[in-house]
């Protein structure tokens, strides 16, 4: 079986519509995050989230109403499973989680808390201090490697298209207003370090193919030249990381849910990046100040 | 050389492979579970200052011996119980099933006092010797207490004094029983009645019996997660890895032929090498954890696609099989590495800066990157050498 044959494709001929879609994608993201911003699950924004079990099928308004009863009805109250319930309120003492317990029991004859995720301010501010040194110190540490094993104006390319990345990841998350958890910022991070790599195949291998440059060969030519030739392993190592992730996905439960979610936009958009953005912008870099050779 | 060694290259494998399977198997019981999987409680607590207690270095102290005390009557196995910088202490239960109850009792000060009238306090849980459940005349459950020979002594002379008057019995401030004394109480035994549910007795001869806290305790940090939630989330997280696999061998067989198949050898490899090394280095899985390993699945085979594509491109240059396979995997070497080491710096990050659950996705992820090098290169290379001859890829 194959799918995908050296043929020659002329990737740097639609790079304007590249440059277009990558615009519109990281002004929707930058947008989103800005307007509609970042939904802090309780690792980050503290707060309390409580799931229970019933006995029966219950309805998210039933626990509405309970909820009511206590001034907490704008809680964010999420059915995890027909008879499981999430709710998610501001940070809450012991003794309010216990009521609602109660208050639960008595409306529904039988409930149990089967998950406690409860996190005062304080904690909330230290993971969010972790996270953004975990971020910054992820892309200072790529930048780093990328410095060394590259030249300069790959090495540019390549880390801007992988802000693109990043910054397109946390833009879905933002847009579908899914919840920004610890296990997000860790897909976010997994994406910098996975998704450099298609750039470095197609970076390499335009150097390559540059030394044994054909008299009369254009730039964008070698550049169509060395995408195609390195399509296949590009899609063929993004399909494969992707297979499992779709089965977490599907198969996963919902735990874990977002966090492939935000994987798969990931490999997405990385694989689209590394063929038709990387290279793209490095060429035309070098026919706006060419550098001698 | 490299075919020569080839024998003694395979042998490597094959002990490997034995020594892993000792390890792996039988895998029950051999995997650490994380709290999230296996159920329990997490609890990061946080002495703070009040005016009448003041936190110091023996106060937090004094804390961390105190809620090991409690625990240890709590009858967890294998808790966790650690200091963690200045003023916070960490409080790991497995198998926790009843989370508020555990947080009741851990972060309570339980502070007890005696009252007189006027409400000055005679007397205080500092004097107490012990303090066990019983159950009244009319079987309701009563918090038996007695005291030491100072105790005793304070008892009996408030006891005296206030013959006909009540006696209120505080915990933290709120008066939970106010019995009016009958006549005077010298032996240093006395019960207390609130009107408790056999649970609110128990948690309280607990409390008693480990002693209060000298400083003000607060919760700032709870996951809990019930044993039969966190068994589903092994069986989803088990389920999607195994659909996982088989998507990955499938793909990798239908697209590469037998050199496929020589990945999907390799791939198995990776699997059972790294739960040998998992298990060897006593990590702990937690749900994060399946989703690393489940995403090093599909990057482990990555360096066999780098490597079959380059000998396809190689073969199809004009050499023979056997220089195409060297090249391909010599070429695609320096991609494989540079490669794993960008996302080795993110999953090394995770593990470093993380917290809890997180902290296992960092390890994972970082396991199956080193182990997968050393699978999808050099294990790979001893299956593709064995069959070089005998194997076709279309190119």
């Amino acid at each position: 079986m194959e799918f995908i044959r050296a043929t020659h494709i002329n990737f740097m001929g639609v790079r304007k519509a590249a440059y277009v879609v990558s615009l519109v994608l990281m002004a929707l993201s930058l947008g989103s995050v800005a307007l509609r911003g970042l939904n802090y699950g309780v690792d980050f924004a503290g707060g309390t989230l409580l799931q229970f079990r019933f006995s029966r099928e219950v309805a998210t308004e039933e626990i509405r109403g309970v909820l009511g009863s206590m001034n907490l009805e704008k809680s964010i109250i999420q059915r995890f499973s027909p008879t499981e319930v999430v709710i998610r309120t501001p940070k809450l003492s012991q003794e309010d989680q216990k009521r609602i317990l109660s208050l639960l029991k008595e409306k529904f004859g039988s409930a149990e808390l089967v998950r406690v995720e409860d996190v005062g301010p304080a904690v909330g501010a230290d993971l969010r201090r972790m996270g953004i040194v975990a971020l910054l110190a992820a892309i200072g540490g790529i930048l780093v490697y990328v410095a060394f094993r590259f030249e300069f104006r790959p090495a540019v390319t390549s880390v801007l298209a992988l802000a693109h990345d990043g910054l397109t990841v946390i833009g879905v998350v933002s847009l579908l207003q899914k919840e920004f958890t610890i296990p997000i910022l860790a897909a976010v991070l997994t994406i910098l370090g996975y998704s450099i790599n298609d750039s470095i195949v197609v970076m390499d291998r335009i150097r390559e193919n540059l030394v044994g440059r054909k008299k009369g060969e254009e730039l964008e030519d070698i550049v169509n030249r060395s995408v195609s030739e390195t399509l296949s392993r590009t899609i063929n190592t993004s399909l494969t990381t992707a297979l499992p992730v779709l089965a977490l996905y599907f198969f996963g439960g919902k735990m874990l849910q977002d966090f492939a979610l935000a994987i798969l936009v990931g490999l997405v958009v990385g694989t689209y990046s590394s063929i038709f953005v990387v290279s793209a912008l490095w060429v035309d870099w070098e026919k706006r100040s060419p550098r001698r050779r | 050389m490299r075919r020569r060694l080839l024998p003694w290259r395979l042998l490597v494998v094959l002990g490997l492979i034995a020594l892993s399977v000792l390890v792996v198997f039988p895998v029950r019981g051999r995997i650490r579970l994380g709290l999230d999987l296996r159920g329990g409680s997490h609890i990061l607590l946080e002495c703070v200052d009040t005016p009448e207690a003041p936190v110091d270095e023996d106060a937090v102290r004094r804390v961390v011996e105190i809620i090991r005390n409690r625990i240890d009557q709590l009858g967890v196995a294998e808790p966790v119980i650690a200091r963690q910088g200045e003023r916070r202490v960490l409080v790991q239960l497995p198998g926790v099933t009843d989370p508020q109850r555990a947080v009741e009792i851990i972060g309570k000060t339980a502070l007890l006092e005696f009252k007189d009238e006027r409400g000055e306090t005679v007397l205080t849980g500092a004097h107490l010797k012990n303090a066990q459940v019983q159950f009244d005349r009319l079987g309701r459950p009563v918090v038996a207490i007695s005291f030491d020979s100072e105790g005793a002594k304070l008892f009996a002379q408030a006891t005296t004094a206030n013959v006909g008057k009540p006696l209120g019995i505080y915990l933290d401030g709120k008066l939970i029983s106010n019995p009016v004394v009958q006549e005077p109480i010298l032996g240093g035994e006395a019960q207390i009645t609130g009107r408790f549910t056999l649970e609110e007795a128990q948690n309280l001869a607990i409390l008693l019996r480990a002693g209060a806290l000298p400083v003000k305790v607060e919760v700032i940090e709870n996951r809990s997660v019930e044993p039969t939630l966190g068994r589903d989330s092994v069986n989803a997280g088990l389920r999607a890895a195994v659909i996982g696999v088989i998507l990955v061998l499938a793909f990798m067989v239908l697209y590469y032929g037998s050199f496929g198949l020589l990945a999907d050898l390799a791939l198995l490899c990776f699997i059972l090498f790294f739960f040998a090394i998992f298990i060897g280095l006593r990590a702990t899985l937690t749900l994060p954890g399946i989703a690393g390993f489940v995403l090093t699945v599909g990057m482990a085979v990555d360096a066999n696609v780098l490597i079959f594509e380059r000998i396809k491109e190689e073969y199809r240059s004009g050499k023979t099989w056997r220089a195409s396979i060297d090249a391909g995997f010599q070429k695609a070497f320096r991609t494989i590495l540079d490669a794993n080491i960008t996302t080795l710096i993110a999953a090394v990050l995770l593990f470093s800066l993380g917290s809890g659950p997180i902290k296992g996705f960092g390890v994972t992820l970082s396991l199956g990157i080193l182990c997968s090098m050393f699978t999808g290169v050099w294990v790979s290379r001893v299956f593709v050498d064995l069959f070089a001859d005998r194997l076709k890829m279309r190119v």
